[in-house]
């Protein structure tokens, strides 16, 4: 449906954290909803925003700013949910805003340089530029599922 | 048979299906047997599903299983003649042989390889009970003497039937029928039903075209006219010439899954006499027969019942053989074969099978009205309306409907832990017979029904718990002799439901906890200090412990140390709890306490802290409202409550949750007196009672995050979502936390 049918094109979903630019592989988006309140889990980590009912299922919520280690955002009424499915499982992920949705080819991503330290799970899987901004591609598994065992 | 648009998979699957039930039936036939029960409608049972899983196997060409189930229906209709006596030795033959049976049908499901050699040790052990008679016996599958009808009819033929029986399952009777070489003319027409049934003549034909040669006619005369043939009616016929080797019966019993749905006429040539016989009886009682000429025609009611068990995809196939049959062409093979369709031996009632999907997208919809109703019923109260208006009348005939809906749906989900219990009694005969101990399986409550997805759940820790009940749990024989017990070992395993919850417990009289044994080897282990002092509970629960094992030889059948770690992890995945009780020379109790639905709950809405909580309501006994002199202090931060039976323990909900800081100023304070099932009690704080009403329970996924003492979670009238709290977690992790109820370090004993 593009030109760019050279290489394997891939469309992803922009959003704003802490004033960056974020993305996540569109394909794993479900949709994007508004922030309403959350129900609190007991003991939970900071970033476990609790859950919330999505259309009678019990969807969990994580802040995405915290659970990347930036810093917790005011809760504004632009804050959405963007829900994603990981391995058949739902979970919601707050994020400031939407921003766009981009077409690219594997070509136009760049591997990050190596500057963390090894054991740390790796939530960026790759850069781009847009615009001149730089665009992060984010590892939506190892954001949902390397919480495990924090939690154990 | 990976091929989805094969219509023989379908039928595959459900002959399959069917022999699942079978093999349940003959379970517990024979268990009936081993605990004495000498009623000749058990042993037929056992022998009908014997029976019934040969003949569709034969259907599906599974040859192994076709010969196998052969051989042990040979030995059963002995038994069932009266000619032979279960004795011990028996039934532990026939048991083997059931298991056996139960995993040539798994294998032949999966195409795995088969066993033959435990076949041939078993098969050789039947002809041991059979004696010289089963051992001339030939292996011919075929050979079919017995037919497989509702029950009533079935004994009937056993009154008179038992001597044509011998015909055919012993070789004594065979000159009677194989002095003859000769030619068949047999005569077959189908009715209607036939098709209906997804049967196909061509197959019949073509069975037969295997016993000799065959000179197929096709009668046509039937056949109208084009525009007035109704497709789904059977108008042909055929004659058979057949030169064969094989008996009439052999003959017989290709048309035997489509007896009372044709009419059928086997004649020996040489001796033909013009009586045209209605099938359905031929294949029961033509063993040794000459044509019965006073059998009446009455065709369809002993095979009826069993269309109805069809699986509904194989009706659209139904008109096709009829079609081309009109053509007058030979039936196409695409057509579906002929399933083995027997109705089960006990079913008197009708069963619809339905796809577990289906079920569970009720259940959802159910769950999601009950919401909805739930919110109807807030708004309708917002909107001021009187409560004797006609809209508020309507919605409390609307509430109790609701709830009506809701048991029925998860009446369909329950199931009886039967098959569970059954599948466990295989397991104690395997292991005892693995480590040489003579154990008696006892179970208890095998009707208690539990949510299907927990059944199926349950198998593995069950599997695990009742080997470690053999293996470790009982002595062998001599200590046992020794302590003076009877030699042979009893395992029990029983359910009941118990205030809400469905509790399963596993038990042997074995020689209970080896406590300093234990201890010693927690300690060797370097899972607790050397110095740790610990309550017997405590050192009952180091079982609980990841890597432990108390098995001084490792045996191969258990104790590898992965043990009850995994148990327990298993079953609080099913929202259930494991506790452990032993008594030194006198045995070990494993108690397993599970919801009994994981769908709905009696549940009491609350606020702590602004957040709206659900307790279940059965583990509420009672609510009081505190005053300063009902408080007492044991320590700082540990203080109980006086109620009029004693001192209970009490925490405030809002601070074990996390919620809030430690309520100071008790007077006032609402508390929920809590009790559970071990008898433990505990007082908790709240902020105030909202609601009693039933909640659907939505699960809580906790694949990266299981919050503490969180059961699950349920969606409110606003669409809010409350959780629903698990107060024996709650009251474990505070109790873990102050270390009110437990004076002694425990050192991760009990975490």
């Amino acid at each position: 449906m593009s030109e760019k049918d050279t290489s394997t094109s891939i469309e992803l979903l922009t959003f704003q954290l802490a004033e960056q630019e974020y993305s996540l592989d569109i394909m794993s988006v479900r949709e994007i909803r508004g922030w309403t309140k959350t129900t609190p889990l007991p003991h939970a980590p900071s970033y476990m925003k609790g859950v919330i009912n999505l259309r009678g299922t019990v969807l969990p919520v994580m802040d995405l700013s915290e659970r990347l280690g930036l810093k917790p955002q005011k809760q504004t009424d632009r804050n959405v949910i963007i829900v994603v499915n990981h391995d058949d499982v739902m979970t919601g992920l707050l994020v400031d805003a939407v921003s766009d949705i981009i077409a690219l080819t594997d070509d136009d991503l760049q591997p990050p340089p190596e500057m963390q330290a090894s054991n740390a799970p790796n939530v960026v899987s790759a850069l781009t530029v847009i615009d001149e901004r730089m665009i992060r591609v984010l590892d939506l598994s190892s954001i949902v599922t390397s919480v495990q065992g924090q939690a154990a | 048979m990976s091929d989805p648009n094969d219509p023989m998979a379908e039928i595959r699957a459900s002959f399959f299906i069917e022999c699942e039930e079978l093999l349940e039936a003959l379970q517990d036939g024979l268990q009936a047997l081993d605990d004495g029960d000498d009623d000749p409608e058990t042993i037929n049972i056992v022998f009908r599903a014997v029976h019934s899983i040969k003949g569709g196997a034969g259907a599906f060409g599974l040859e192994a299983l076709v010969r196998f189930a052969h051989r042990f229906e040979t030995v059963l209709d002995e038994v069932r003649s009266g000619r032979m006596s279960p004795d011990t030795t028996a039934r532990k033959i026939f048991f083997q042989c059931a298991d056996h049976l139960s995993d040539l049908v798994r294998i032949s499901r999966d195409d795995g390889p088969l066993p033959d050699d435990v076949t041939a040790e078993l098969l050789s052990s039947l002809n041991g009970l059979l004696g010289d008679a089963g051992i001339e016996e030939d292996d011919d599958s075929e050979e079919e003497n017995i037919d497989f009808q509702p029950a009533t009819l079935s004994l009937d033929l056993d009154l008179g039937g038992d001597d044509d029986d011998d015909g055919m399952g012993l070789p004594a009777l065979e000159p009677d029928t194989s002095s003859d070489d000769g030619k068949f003319i047999i005569y077959f027409k189908p009715d209607n039903d036939l098709f209906e049934t997804g049967n196909e003549p061509f197959h019949m034909l073509r069975a037969l075209e295997d016993l000799g040669t065959c000179t197929v006619t096709c009668h046509l005369d039937e056949l109208p006219d084009l525009d007035t043939l109704a497709p789904e009616n059977s108008y042909l016929a055929w004659t058979i010439e057949l030169e064969t080797e094989a008996q009439e019966a052999e003959i017989a019993a290709s048309f035997e899954f489509v007896e009372g749905l044709c009419t059928l006429d086997i004649k020996k040539k040489a001796t033909a006499d013009d009586i045209q016989q209605p099938d359905e009886e031929t294949a029961t009682n033509d063993a040794s027969t000459e044509d019965t000429a006073d059998e009446t025609p009455d065709v369809p009611p002993a095979v009826e019942p069993e269309s109805d068990q069809q699986p509904s995809g194989e009706d659209r196939s139904a008109p096709e053989p009829a079609m081309t049959s009109a053509d007058s062409t030979p039936p196409a093979p695409k057509a579906t074969a002929a399933p083995a369709r027997q109705s089960s031996p006990t079913a008197a009632k009708s069963v619809v099978r339905v796809d577990l999907d289906r079920i569970e997208r009720l259940v959802n919809l159910v769950g999601e009205l009950v919401i909805n109703q739930a919110m109807l019923a807030q708004s309708l109260e917002r909107s001021g309306l009187s409560p004797h208006s006609d809209a508020m009348n309507g919605l409390e005939e609307f509430q109790r409907l609701t709830r009506d809906i809701q048991d029925s749906v998860m009446m369909i989900r329950a199931q009886p832990v039967k098959s569970l219990f059954q599948r466990m009694s295989r397991i104690v005969r395997e292991a005892s017979a693995a480590v040489g101990k003579d154990v008696r399986l006892h179970t208890e409550g095998e009707s208690t029904e539990v949510d299907k997805t927990v059944i199926e759940r349950l198998a593995d820790p069950l599997t695990h718990m009742i080997r470690n009940a053999v293996d470790h749990g009982l002595e062998n024989s001599e200590d046992r002799v020794a302590a003076g017990k009877p030699e042979q070992g009893q395992v029990n395993l029983t359910a009941a439901h118990r205030s809400g919850r469905v509790v399963i417990e596993v038990s042997d009289d074995g020689g209970g906890i080896n406590r300093p044994k234990v201890m010693q080897i927690a300690i060797d282990k370097g899972l607790i200090p050397a110095d740790a002092s610990l309550s017997d509970g405590e050192i009952d629960n180091l079982l609980f412990l990841p890597g432990f094992s108390t098995a001084a030889v490792v045996s191969d059948l258990s104790g590898r140390g992965v043990g009850m770690d995994v148990v327990r992890t298993s079953i609080q995945a099913l929202g259930g709890r494991i506790s452990i009780s032993s008594t030194p020379g006198e045995g070990t109790t494993f108690s397993i306490s599970l919801p009994l639905t994981l769908a709905v709950l009696d549940g009491m809405v609350v606020q702590v802290a602004e957040e709206t909580l659900v307790l279940p309501l059965n583990v509420v006994i009672e609510t009081l409202t505190l005053t300063d002199n009902d408080v007492e202090m044991v320590r700082p931060g540990a203080h109980v409550v006086r109620v009029r039976s004693g001192f209970v323990p009490l925490f405030d909900l809002g601070k074990e949750l996390g919620y809030r800081d430690p309520v100071q100023n008790y007077d006032g304070s609402v508390v929920l007196l809590i009790a559970h099932e071990d008898g433990s009690h505990a007082a908790l704080i709240i902020d105030s009672i909202q609601d009693q009403r039933q909640v659907v329970i939505k699960g809580l996924d906790d694949s990266f995050y299981r919050a503490p003492g969180i059961a699950a979670a349920t969606i409110l009238g606003d669409g809010q979502i409350a959780l629903i709290l698990d107060t024996s977690d709650i009251i474990t992790n505070a109790i873990g936390a102050t270390g009110m109820a437990t004076p002694q370090t425990t050192s991760g004993a009990t975490a």
